[in-house]
């Protein structure tokens, strides 16, 4: 090829690839303003890691393309999904029987049977699998199936949120059998007997679906469902604006911008999202029973649920919220300065060097660390710092990855979140039970107290509903005696929606919220306004 | 020409074991855990044994030297192995995404050098005017600025303030097929803050390659003959002020793809680039490895690309230089 026609097919080329983007320039798309009736686009800031519940997607139900044997109610009640009942417990609590809803077909056409909802706990249960929160499963010994419409799970002990977990969405055995669990096709195209159908995946943007024509529970009326992968708060409060979103999760300070707009509605749902410090056991400061109480008494949750949270949220005096039925009344730690000084005082802690206590030789100085970039946790993390230099105690805050922070949580304080609001096992068993102790992330702060293990046992074998109340209020109690983390605030989950269906509403929310929680919870029974 | 090409392609291939295998050690001696990576938000919540198990599923504890030579083996046998991150195989990953940087890199690419030419010769036209030092000094400015802060900034005025332009994304977000007409909105944006970042060093380069021929002798001796100023700018000092363009050609190719990684993240693009940034954050070792070889191999075609051109437009560059 001589160097002449080389750089004329060179031309050539240059030319086309100009001429392409010139006329990709020209021809702008149409956007239309009001999008159709049917269909609602909602913008989230967490995109699932993986679409099979193989791996963990959906496990607290309401997940869309799949179902679970029970779902929960806007109360949080338990009701019937793929079982056609609640199921019946007996064994002392040992052993839970499922009848199946009869007449159920997967989205592809392939009726839906026991055999799938073994093979979805058991492929889960397998330890091949890397199903990162397999451990909630913990309690199962073994799922059989007894006929084509009867499901046994034995446990190893009596377990009584277990109902609770089987929320977990069922796979149909014939989709996702024969390939690799961990990364085979079903994870980006999955099937399921849900309301709706994944239509598509875009990573980092979007997840469309469309309604199931087939679904068991009637077709929705809305058909077409878009989740938008939007990270960043402020971009997602203007194209909501703008009308590309119908709906979204927002922080409070942008929610609030949408107050005066007649055509949107915010809708906040009340969380088990806790904020708190924990207090490592093992720093001579913060293991100090008496610093404990005084920082429980000296921080301001008031100030913050105001400031922090502009209202949206509720002070929180431990990790069960204080409108629970679960709560403990008469546990709560209303703000006492004075108190937590004179707490202090008795114990020996001495004003010293700038105001920051002492006692024999130990400053009552402590690093706090908080999750960088998290803009709220920074926040809780500067008040209580603040609060706590009132009463003498130093707080040094610190930002960096859970990397840097993991190998430091046996000294450090750090501002940890977490909640779970489908039973008080949940979150309680995994902050405070001594055997979990920095165990992964489980009771960051080694917390140790022999009567709230004790409870936190009676809690979850007993059957009995009484007698469980009885057993968290002394786990709560103890807590309260002995405060292994300052609890700072439960924070609302504030979503703004264009005003065009009736009748929204939003369950208790967890501390992970994707694209299960907020008001979309239930689109599968949303009406269009008139 | 074809035996530089050859050799050239030879000496690739150490290149690139070297590469993947600088990536494979740097991502073992970096801080983060791919087993708690892959775990996500529910690694927060779950048991030291679970992790436990799940570090042993994915080999997060063999040696990276075994990790990267299991890696190398299966993928000379054309399998790249499967990312953890996007829980995909690689080839698909790859396959479903190249496209888009490709076309997103392509657009921005031409952008650079058409308007960077254009600029360039204007300025270089009266060095030392209005127009040039403007120009020359908003170039050194841009030079400066990174990437993604020229997204964000982008993305707050086009988007957030005027409303103009889509932030982010492929397509608008209620519909889920990519017309042309989506995309080309969309990229709008990504691609002129691409363009914009590669633009200062076309400009500079082609104003002191076309100034510099602008005094030379053919161009005196031209405009001697008493030829047009056009045919004397295009015809002679742009044609020799060039050569230098071609070099760079080649060696933007890598700030391109950096480039591409930074902007494809803030607007959401689903390209390989923010794929690679995925894959770093969450140590997925077969995804990063098949991304960095992708990359390297641009840079090296890239090279080859511009010592060819160089050596075809001036005879008197041999090609085995």
């Amino acid at each position: 090829m001589t160097a002449r026609s080389v750089r004329g097919v060179a031309a050539t080329a240059m030319a086309g690839v100009l001429a392409a983007g010139a006329a990709a320039c020209s021809t702008p798309g149409g956007s239309g303003a009001e999008g159709p009736k049917d269909s609602l686009v909602v913008g989230l800031a967490n995109e699932p890691e993986t679409l099979s519940p193989l791996l963990g997607y959906g496990k607290d139900g309401n997940s869309k393309i799949f179902d679970g044997l029970l779902r929960r109610d806007a109360e949080m009640k338990l009701r019937p999904a793929l079982a056609d009942a609640l199921p019946k417990v007996g064994d002392d609590g040992r052993t839970y029987t499922f009848k199946l809803r009869h007449g159920v077909k997967f989205s592809d056409g392939k009726p839906f049977s026991a055999k799938d909802v073994v093979f979805t706990y058991r492929t889960i249960l397998d330890e091949k699998t890397n199903n990162a929160a397999k451990g909630e499963l913990d309690a199962v010994e073994k799922v059989t199936a007894e006929s084509d419409d009867t499901v046994v799970f034995a446990l190893k002990y009596p377990y009584a949120p277990f109902a609770e977990r089987t929320v977990l969405p069922i796979v149909p055995e014939h989709a996702a059998k024969g390939q690799d669990v961990n990364t085979g096709s079903f994870n980006t195209a999955p099937i399921g007997t849900g309301p709706y159908v994944l239509t598509g995946w875009s990573k980092g943007e979007k997840l469309t679906f469309k309604a199931n024509p087939g679904y068991w529970g009637g077709e929705p009326e809305v058909k077409k469902l878009t989740m938008a992968i939007i990270k960043d708060d402020d971009v997602r409060a203007t194209r909501l604006r703008s009308g590309d979103l119908d709906g979204a999760i927002l922080p409070p300070n942008l929610a609030r911008g949408f107050k005066g707009d007649k055509s949107k509605v915010t809708i906040t749902a009340k969380t088990t999202d806790f904020r708190g410090v924990t207090l490592p056991t093992a720093n001579k400061v913060t293991g100090d029973v008496a610093v404990r109480r005084a920082l429980d008494l000296a921080v301001d949750r008031k100030a913050m649920v105001d400031k922090l949270l502009e209202g949206a949220g509720r002070a929180g005096h431990g990790p069960v919220p204080t409108d629970s039925e679960w709560f403990a009344k008469g546990t709560e730690r209303p703000h006492d300065l004075g108190k937590a000084k004179q707490l202090l005082d008795d114990a020996g802690w001495k004003p010293g060097d700038g105001g920051i206590r002492e006692k024999d030789g130990q400053r009552a100085s402590f690093t706090l660390w908080f999750p960088a970039g998290d803009k709220l946790r920074e926040e809780h993390a500067l008040a209580f710092a603040s609060d706590a230099k009132k009463a003498g105690i130093e707080a040094k805050v610190q930002s960096g990855t859970w990397e840097v922070i993991e190998p430091r949580m046996k000294e450090d304080a750090v501002l940890a979140g977490g909640g779970n609001p489908a039973d008080p096992d949940f979150d309680l068993y995994n902050l405070l039970h001594s055997s979990l102790a920095l165990d992964g992330f489980n009771n960051m702060a080694a917390y140790s107290n022999p009567d709230v293990d004790k409870a936190l046992e009676e809690g979850r074998r007993s059957g009995d509903k009484a007698a469980r109340k009885a057993a968290y209020d002394k786990v709560q109690r103890g807590l309260a005696d002995n405060p292994g983390y300052t609890f700072l605030t439960h924070v609302d989950h504030l979503y703004v929606m264009t005003d065009r269906w009736k009748d929204l509403s939003t369950q208790v929310e967890p501390h992970d919220h994707g694209l299960g929680a907020g008001p979309w919870w239930n689109v599968e029974d949303w009406q269009p306004k008139k | 020409m074809a035996r530089m090409a050859g050799r050239r392609l030879l000496a690739a291939v150490p290149v690139l074991a070297a590469v993947t295998f600088g990536v494979f050690a740097i991502a073992a001696a970096s801080p983060f855990d791919p087993a708690r990576a892959y775990a996500g938000s529910a690694g927060l919540g779950a048991r030291q044994d679970v992790l436990d198990q799940l570090r042993d599923n994915l080999g997060a504890d063999r040696p990276f030297t075994a990790r990267w030579w299991d890696w190398l083996t299966s993928a000379l046998t054309g399998d790249l192995g499967t990312s953890a991150a996007l829980r995909q195989p690689v080839s698909q990953v790859i396959g479903e995404r190249i496209g888009w940087s490709v076309l997103l890199c392509g657009i921005a690419f031409a952008l650079a050098v058409t308007a960077g030419t254009v600029l360039g010769v204007l300025a270089a036209r009266r060095r030392g005017g209005l127009f040039d030092r403007a120009v020359t000094s908003l170039a050194y400015a841009l030079e400066a600025a990174p990437p993604f802060w020229l997204g964000l900034l982008a993305v707050w005025l086009f988007s957030l303030k005027l409303g103009a332009l889509p932030a982010g994304g492929l397509t608008d977000t209620g519909s889920d097929v990519a017309t042309p007409g989506q995309v080309a909105s969309h990229v709008v944006l990504p691609a002129a803050v691409l363009a914009v970042s590669q633009l200062p060093w076309f400009v500079l380069y082609v104003r002191q390659g076309v100034g510099d021929a602008l005094d030379e002798d053919p161009v005196r001796g031209a405009r001697a003959r008493g030829l047009r100023e056009r045919t004397v700018l295009l015809g002679h000092a742009l044609r020799s002020g060039l050569l230098p363009v071609l070099t760079l050609v080649g060696s933007r190719v890598p700030e391109l793809i950096t480039g591409a990684l930074l902007v494809e993240t803030v607007f959401s693009w689903p390209g390989i680039a923010s794929a690679t940034v995925e894959a770093a954050t969450k140590v997925d070792f077969p995804l990063l490895a098949a991304l960095t070889v992708l990359a390297t191999a641009a840079v090296l075609v890239g090279n080859l690309l511009s010592d060819l051109l160089y050596g075809l437009a001036d005879p008197r560059v041999g090609f085995d230089g």
